[in-house]
């Protein structure tokens, strides 16, 4: 469907409602890679005012990558629940903004709504969005999500904590996780990204944590970061698998590139679930996003990258997971090129996945290539505090040795905690208090041998 | 005098930071990093983004090599600029008309035998490590390849690994050898990658190259390096291609290219070409 709008002198004419999407989304260097961007300011004005007279319910009738052409599409609108969106059917975008910037959307309407929500609808209204509406509408919804803790209630923030180790030496991971725990990180879920794709590897690692998380009682989670298949067998193999990983995009092209499918996550996901390791809930599946994903495999059928990573957390929600984590800058300046790009796409992710139901974390995170620093890191830190996010990630220092590139340090965590009054889960804030690392308050005790995560660490060292 | 009064809480688990280079046990003031510790990581950074945006000294580099007896041609990519480079790597993967001309017009001149292996000296994102590197593993090189200083040397500015498809091809060449800085880490400035191609021509992609990452004296140094690399061009000479197909059976690990330089996370492998 044609949509235009006259501007001045100049008619601007947006063949269809990709183009409409793509002109109005704020400027990032992916989307002029792609060559989807507006070619001008006033271009990408005429866009959004477009796109703010444009019914939600047109959604429903024009999608973006075509039903017959792609899973994802048929996904989103098979699923799509029509008695949940009825109490915004009948407004624009530009309507809905203002909606739930409104009192009418308090966190019990925004929970009700958001089946009826598809990710282009949720992609539309950010991009008429400023920053303060994403955080503050952000802010209303609250997603809770268990496995053996309780992750995303209200006025707390959870740490997945990140010993990656370049050669996945069993004591270089060991050191960094007990730096990790002794900060007071690691409720989201202790996750390694693996340098191998190994199965003995992957099981070794798993064994590694899953034996520390058992003889100290941890309440938390384990995950290995490895291709959904190598989880599928080390279930076979008898691996204790908490969490099955994979990184998903928002076509089914950029999936195949990655190599799997809703077949296959449906299959993970139950086989998952069966082990019923998770003692207070049984989401399973942890999740990576990131927009830029489907230009880098050429399959964004002329979308912008940011609508196409909200159909990710399409698929996503289809499994209901414990952690959909949006690595935002990692990569690279092609897609988004400076501080000022990757803050706005934070929000943007994190805003979107929230109002579609799911618990969205955030790896705020640059390369060395990037115009970014850690400044930009703060900021972006701060304002997603300040929205609400249900996790981050905890890297010693924020130097990933392994994946190369800066996220956030558990320093940074203490930090939000401090300022914006952000308590850990609580299954976890009651074992660092057992374990003498946090005082009552959750603030950091003086470690002395005699307390026993201490001990552990002293240990390690005399092996030989 | 009065003493100066304990403001850092020190980490009594510093004999961690024995078994793995990861920062731990920073200790704090409060909940945050130690002045030292902020400026040691932005000391890091500022490496890391100094090696990404200087550029590499063409006739510098190209009088060295020439003083080890390599004929040199300079060409530049289509990226005009470093900006330019790092929003459109598509133009980094193609050469901008002058240099087409220069290498048709030259490289016959230069050399007239048909080249069994082009060598592209390329800036990427590390132009540091390519400075200071090349030297030193090119002599490495020669200890397996004599005559070495005969191939073509092609030096390449703003360029991406698959510059080389394009250079090679307009040389005739059998293989090509792209000598490459890769994306520096925060502690790694100044790695240089080593990407091999047979029959090079525009349009390969990366899982039909082979690549050896790290090439630095605190990574995998020179001699090292140099081994595999000399290993690869004979297995793809005798198989008649790279890529998948061609394994390194020397010790060392060598990786097919996947898509990248630098180990990316299995789980987001495919999601950049950092060099």
């Amino acid at each position: 469907m044609i949509h235009a709008c006259t501007l001045g002198l100049h008619r601007h004419v947006f063949p269809d409602l990709k183009a409409v999407l793509a002109k109005a989304s704020p400027a990032r260097s992916g989307d002029m890679l792609a060559g989807v961007a507006a070619a001008s300011e006033e271009e990408r004005m005429a866009a959004r005012l477009v796109l703010a007279d444009i019914p939600l319910a047109h959604f429903l009738n024009e999608a973006v990558i075509p039903y017959e052409d792609d899973e994802v599409t048929r996904i989103i609108l098979d699923s799509h629940a029509a008695g949940a969106f009825l109490p915004v059917a009948g407004l624009t975008v530009g309507e809905f903004r203002d909606w739930l910037l409104s009192d009418a959307a308090d966190t019990a309407s925004l929970a009700a709504l958001a089946p009826g929500l598809t990710p282009e609808m949720v992609a539309a209204v950010s991009k008429l969005m400023r920053n303060q509406d994403l955080i503050l509408v952000a802010a209303k919804c609250s997603v809770v999500t268990r496995f053996r803790n309780t992750l995303g209630l209200p006025g707390r923030l959870a740490v997945r904590l990140q010993p990656n180790h370049p050669t996945d030496d069993p004591r270089g991971i060991t050191a960094s996780m007990l730096d990790g725990l002794l900060y007071g990180a690691g409720d989201a879920v202790i996750g390694i990204n693996p340098a191998t794709d190994s199965l003995p590897a992957i099981t070794a690692l798993l064994r590694l944590i899953d034996d520390f998380r058992e003889q100290y009682a941890v309440p938390t989670q384990s995950c290995i970061l490895t291709h959904v298949t190598n989880t599928l067998r080390a279930i076979d193999q008898g691996a204790p698998v908490d969490l099955v990983f994979q990184s998903i995009g928002g076509s089914e092209g950029v999936n195949s590139s990655f190599g799997v499918s809703a077949a296959l996550l449906d299959e993970a996901n139950a086989a998952a679930r069966e082990l019923g390791r998770g003692t207070l809930g049984n989401n399973v599946m942890y999740f990576e996003t990131g927009q830029g994903s489907a230009l880098s495999a050429n399959a964004h059928h002329g979308v912008d990258q940011q609508t196409i990573e909200a159909r990710a957390y399409g698929l996503a929600r289809r499994y209901q997971p414990l952690l959909v984590n949006t690595v935002v800058g990692f990569i690279g300046p092609e897609y988004l090129y400076d501080g000022k790009q990757i803050i706005r796409a934070g929000l943007e992710d994190h805003f979107c996945g929230k109002l579609l139901g799911l618990p969205m974390g955030c790896d705020i995170c640059y390369t060395n290539h990037a115009e970014a620093d850690q400044d930009d890191m703060d900021t972006l830190l701060t304002l997603l505090g300040v929205a609400g996010i249900n996790f981050i990630i905890g890297v010693p220092g924020a130097d990933d040795i392994m994946l190369n590139y800066q996220s956030t340090s558990f320093h940074d965590a203490l930090y939000l905690r401090r300022v914006l009054d952000r308590r850990r889960a609580p299954e976890f804030e009651e074992w660092l208090e057992k374990m003498r690392i946090t005082d009552y308050r959750g603030e950091l005790l003086a470690q002395n041998s005699q307390y026993p995560l201490l001990g552990l660490a002293e240990s390690i060292q005399e092996t030989p | 005098m009065s003493q100066k009064p304990a403001i850092l809480t020190p980490d009594p688990w510093q004999q961690l930071q024995g078994l793995t280079r990861a920062r731990v046990a920073l200790g704090r003031a409060g909940v945050s990093l130690p002045m030292r510790e902020v400026l040691r990581f932005g000391t890091a950074h500022a490496q890391a983004r100094d090696a990404v945006h200087t550029a590499l000294d063409v006739d510098l580099l190209a009088n060295e090599l020439q003083a080890d007896g390599f004929k040199t041609l300079a060409v530049h990519s289509q990226a005009a600029d470093r900006a330019t480079y790092l929003r459109r790597p598509d133009y980094g993967r193609r050469l901008d008309p002058a240099s087409s001309g220069r290498l048709a017009d030259n490289g016959k001149n230069l050399w007239p035998t048909r080249p069994r292996l082009a060598i592209v000296v390329a800036d990427g994102l590390s132009s540091l490590a390519t400075s200071s590197h090349t030297r030193a593993f090119l002599a490495a090189l020669r200890a397996h390849i004599p005559d070495l200083s005969t191939q073509p040397l092609v030096i390449a500015t703003q360029a991406r690994v698959a510059l080389g498809d394009e250079i090679g091809h307009a040389l005739g060449a059998d293989q090509v050898v792209v000598l490459i800085g890769e994306r520096p880490g925060l502690s790694s400035p100044d790695s240089l990658g080593l990407y091999l191609t047979a029959g090079p021509r525009p349009g390969l992609n990366d899982a039909q190259r082979n690549c050896i990452s790290n090439v630095r004296p605190e990574g995998l140094p020179y001699a090292e390096a140099a081994r595999k690399l000399a290993f690869l061009i004979d297995g793809a000479r005798r198989l008649g291609r790279t890529g998948v197909d061609l394994k390194d059976d020397s010790d060392a690990p060598v990786l097919a290219a996947p898509e990248t330089a630098t180990p990316f996370p299995p789980t987001l492998n495919r999601l950049e070409i950092p060099a």
